[in-house]
């Protein structure tokens, strides 16, 4: 009995290594690469370190990519996520803690819509979406990615239940007691008590909007007007290993240790949110589930 | 892809009940106007950007191109398109690994750190949720590298299976199989947290219980921790078939990077884009849209209405 509680630790152990190898490897492996050249890639092991020479180098070469395209597409997608996690926290903050402590006809089929559109994915209303951007002349403008983006029922339902659930009614009783009309119990009393949920929503909506794809993918056309997400297509298109046969238009060819830098440096910013914003996320997220 | 699964938050029904509503000294009108005034503009958003577009889609769904009622001519034809049905079991078979792996493996990790010390277990779930930041177009990159026989870390595992080149590994019939690695290596970190949580939320006693009349801990995590987080489960696998059924960057990418090896149509998301764009045909793409949107319907439905998850009062 006691041998086989021992071997099946033992079993246990080897499964969670295996499995933080095939989740680790591939961040350790992509690390390194934007150490070494492109033939180290393939003749030197996959564990081996290069050069911080070569790292400048792919660094310079990735930067230099058409004369600063990277910078630009990095821009882009800062002001595509800040604008719509912008305006979708203005709006998710009012509207949930409306659908939680204000009464209204409509208010729980508001309520379902939400959960309905929050749960169905927004990728089959991208067509539409373009025609409609289209029809007002936005389309192949930050706006036409930025709006979509500000309508995120995700976080109105996270408001609707920090609302309900976090704020004690006796207080906002007491402040009408005292003489605020409802804006100023919001005012004063509801939002300076949102600030956790505010960045709830606002890591949430930042996530999927700097990784969203096909959105921008659609609706914008030209190449300096890119998110990075969509940068990083173009990138590969001219990858001289990917694309052996076409080497692009005639344009600068990509070496596969700037690709990895490239993936690198565009998720850096989700990276530094996910490890600074884990600990309070992971209290937010849990906010019910922790034992109290 | 999918809506970010914190949704799960588990717990969180009981604690959103004793919230409630203002019968609290709020002149009733009073607040019944603000309540409208608070939700205002997101309501503006929702109509702009949820709405509309979803009436459009079905409005250009039966009509023709030229203008006219076409009932479901763009439907039928949609449906007769020689890409349509591939598209279709390309994700039919995608979901199903995924959603598998999903059940199974998820589950087993997620009890596995559940019984490790609070510490251990942390640092597991933080190296498992961090690839979860290469979501999109970065994890395609990422796994363009580890699926290359020539400079990936895994060529002993490739070399024993048999490949020596990357065409060899991106074969057709290995997509949906690869597709569904490179959505466990970025999601499923997320879910273990939630299912973590939920785990962590049934209660000492319980499990203490089940310890004293003698279970051990294969019999608690089968009858007792499983049965008591159902519920996540049934969510996490509606939220993923919802968003799975929308495939788009992972195939884009991969035809991007094998010169033509895999097909511009392979997902009917890319399928819905070629039709609109290429053939330039709003209309039979708007069919495939509609379509998707009714399968996302159908799960948002379910999940809302069927499991209870969600607190709507």
């Amino acid at each position: 009995m006691k041998l086989s509680h021992f071997t099946w630790r033992i079993v246990g152990l080897i499964v969670l290594l295996g499995f933080t190898a095939f989740f680790f490897v591939p961040v350790i492996w992509v690390l390194l690469a934007t150490t070494k050249t492109d033939v180290q890639l393939t003749s030197s092991g996959p564990f081996s370190l290069g050069t911080l020479s070569h790292f400048v180098h792919a660094w310079k070469a990735l930067f230099g990519f058409q004369s600063d395209a990277m910078v630009g597409w990095l821009e882009n997608s800062a002001i595509y996520s800040f604008g719509g996690v912008a305006i979708a926290i203005i709006a998710a903050i009012p509207a949930g803690y409306g659908l939680a402590l204000t009464q209204f006809i409509g208010r729980r089929t508001l309520l379902a819509i939400t959960l309905v559109t929050m749960i169905m994915p927004a990728t089959a209303l991208v067509l539409p979406l373009f025609l409609e951007m289209n029809s007002v002349n936005l389309t192949d403008t930050p706006w036409a990615v930025i709006l979509p983006f500000s309508f995120f029922p995700f976080g109105v339902y996270l408001c609707y239940i920090f609302f309900s659930s976090t704020i004690p009614k006796d207080l906002l009783s007491a402040a009408r007691v005292d003489g605020c009309n409802e804006w100023g119990v919001f005012r004063y009393v509801a939002l300076p008590l949102a600030r956790p949920v505010v960045a709830l929503v606002a890591f949430f909506a930042f996530v999927a909007d700097w990784n969203n794809y096909y959105l921008p993918f659609v609706m914008i056309a030209s190449n300096s007007k890119l998110p990075v997400q969509v940068g990083l297509e173009y990138l590969i298109s001219s990858t001289e290993a990917f694309n052996p046969g076409n080497p692009g238009t005639g344009a600068q060819l990509v070496q596969r240790p700037e690709l990895a830098l490239a993936i690198l440096v565009a998720i850096a910013p989700v990276a530094i949110v996910f490890m600074f914003a884990q600990r309070t996320l992971v209290k937010g997220m849990l906010a019910g589930a922790t034992k109290e | 892809m999918t809506v970010p699964p914190v949704a799960a938050i588990p717990g969180e029904r009981s604690r959103a009940r004793r919230g409630g509503r203002s019968e609290d000294g709020a002149p009733i009108g009073s607040s019944r106007l603000s309540g409208y005034v608070f939700v205002s503009l997101y309501v503006v958003l929702l109509a702009l950007f949820g709405i509309a577009p979803t009436a459009y889609a079905i409005y250009l769904s039966l009509t023709k191109v030229g203008g006219g009622i076409a009932w479901g001519s763009n439907f039928t034809r949609a449906f007769q398109d020689f890409r349509f049905l591939p598209a279709f079991e390309h994700v039919a078979e995608y979901l199903a690994i995924w959603l598998i792996a999903e059940a199974t493996l998820i589950l087993v990790l997620a009890l596995m750190l559940h019984s490790l010390a609070r510490r251990t277990s942390a640092a597991f779930r933080f190296l498992f949720y961090m690839p979860g930041a290469l979501a999109g177009a970065a994890s395609v990159l990422v796994w363009l590298f580890m699926l290359d026989p020539t400079l990936s870390p895994w060529h002993f595992l490739l070399s024993i299976l048999g490949y020596a080149q990357i065409d060899l590994v991106l074969q057709p019939s290995h997509l949906p199989l690869i597709f569904a690695i490179m959505a466990f290596w970025t999601g499923a970190g997320g879910w273990i947290v939630v299912m973590y949580g939920a785990l962590n939320n049934i209660p000492d006693e319980l499990l203490e219980a089940a310890k004293l009349d003698g279970a051990n801990a294969f019999q608690s995590a089968l009858r007792i921790k499983l049965p008591l987080i159902k519920k996540w489960v049934v969510y996490m696998l509606i939220l993923s078939f919802a968003g799975g059924t929308q495939l788009f960057v992972e195939p884009q990418l991969v035809g991007q990077a094998t010169a033509g090896l895999v097909s511009n149509t392979w997902s009917p998301n890319q399928l819905a884009y070629y039709i609109a764009f290429i053939n330039d045909n709003f209309n039979e793409a708007a069919a495939i849209s509609v379509t998707l949107l009714v399968l996302g319907l159908v799960g948002a439905t379910l999940l809302v209405w069927r499991t209870k998850l969600f607190e709507i009062n």
